[in-house]
């Protein structure tokens, strides 16, 4: 039986910041794309003490992962990790997802932070894909579904995660 | 495609995110109901961020000689299955000896240690082991309720093998009396689950004239036998 979780706590930064944990890709490689946004709560004030995880597949839409049964391809992270600022702002550089199998382009994103008991996952769509014809979400009550559907800006994308709450994000049970 | 995926963990086993006693979850639990999700290609992997990223010594929070009680901590990463996760990162944070975070939101008047930064990494070995070398924390105030005070604990991140196993979760040491008390500990429902975050004391591995040790085993879930039904 698996061991329970428990919140990060107001400190997690001690533990779980990274240097260049935002930086999927380094800094100036072609075609990165900034994913920026804000944390949330039901109140809309910012999260200062939360964090953000980002996994995807690469451009080309494959895993550098044993478990993918068409085999690994090495030199992409695929992972990003952003702590909140004091304005609940949280960002990453990458590359966009390739799309997977019947699937449409998609990041998927863990929240922690104090006061969230165990992570909340969801998923970041984009806005110039057939997002319609994915399997996940096409399962979202088309009402929500907007809140996981990026907004392009000049830089790259922009996503808020609203915890509860108006327009509060679809968050998955993984 | 077919996928073997992760098997869903019961009811119980992690704390509903809406826990009232824990008046944080308040303001931040979703409202609406998580909408499942099944096991893809997205799911089944996860970062493997190992090599590279950890060096020897990180796994030693005592090098420049904290106060407090030097503590060993040890255990194993394993899944739902008792098999061995190899090659895992696992990072821990903590409190020093007197219950205060090197962090400047942690504002109560306890002091700080110059010699401890409360940080560690390690990975796990090829059977899934991992060894802390470390202080034992103390217990601290917070805003609560009134007296509330959190029991010493570790914080512990582990990334298992695929995103599904992600797991954040906290070590607590044995026959502490303000476990009772805690609404962070006591909002996991199942008490057997409870008692899994609570580390065992182990006189086998602990050094003589050096430091007492405590052994912590994390479990992840463990892979479903047949592709999921979709």
């Amino acid at each position: 039986m698996s061991t329970p979780a428990q919140t990060v706590g107001p400190f997690l930064h001690i533990g779980l910041s990274w240097l260049g944990g935002e930086f999927v890709v380094p800094h100036g490689t072609p075609g990165s794309i900034w994913i920026h946004g804000v944390l949330l709560d039901g109140s809309a004030e910012p999260v200062r003490d939360g964090l953000i995880e980002t996994w995807q597949a690469d451009p080309d839409g494959r895993f550098d992962h044993p478990d993918d049964p068409r085999g690994a391809v090495e030199g992409f992270r695929g992972f990003g990790r952003s702590a909140t600022t004091v304005d609940g702002h949280f960002a990453v550089l990458t590359l966009l997802p390739g799309a997977l199998p019947g699937c449409a382009p998609h990041i998927n994103v863990s929240v922690f932070a104090r006061g969230l008991l165990h992570r909340v996952v969801t998923r970041i769509y984009f806005p110039q894909f057939d997002n319609a014809s994915d399997p996940v979400f096409e399962s979202v009550p088309e009402a929500r579904r907007r809140t996981l559907v990026a907004k392009s800006t000049e830089d790259g994308y922009r996503f808020d995660i609203r915890l509860q709450g108006d327009e509060e994000t679809v968050f998955f049970d993984v | 495609m077919n996928l073997i995926g992760y098997r869903r963990d019961p009811e119980g086993i992690h704390p509903p995110l809406d826990s009232p006693s824990y008046g944080s979850t308040r303001l931040r639990h979703p409202g609406e109901r998580l909408v499942l999700l099944p096991h893809g290609l997205t799911e089944i992997t996860g970062p493997l961020l190992g090599s590279g990223r950890v060096t020897k010594t990180d796994s030693d929070l005592t090098l420049r000689e904290p106060l407090g009680q030097r503590v060993i901590l040890h255990g194993r990463v394993l899944d739902g299955d008792g098999r061995a996760v190899p090659d895992a990162l696992v990072e821990i944070w903590q409190a020093n000896a007197a219950g205060r975070y090197l962090h400047n939101a942690d504002r109560w008047p306890a002091p700080l240690d110059p010699g401890f930064d409360g940080v560690g990494r390690a990975l796990t070995d090829s059977r899934g082991r991992y060894r802390f070398l470390t202080i034992k924390p103390g217990a601290y105030p917070w805003r609560n309720h009134h007296n509330a005070w959190r029991p010493a604990h570790i914080h512990f991140s582990v990334f298992g093998m695929a995103f599904t196993q992600r797991l954040v979760t906290q070590m607590y040491f044995p026959d502490d009396p303000l476990l009772p008390h805690d609404p962070i500990f006591n909002a996991v429902p199942d008490e057997r689950a409870r008692g899994r975050m609570v580390a065992r004391f182990d006189l086998a591995v602990t050094e003589p004239n050096w430091a007492l040790a405590f052994e912590f085993d994390i479990v992840l879930r463990g892979r479903d036998k047949t592709p999921e039904h979709r």
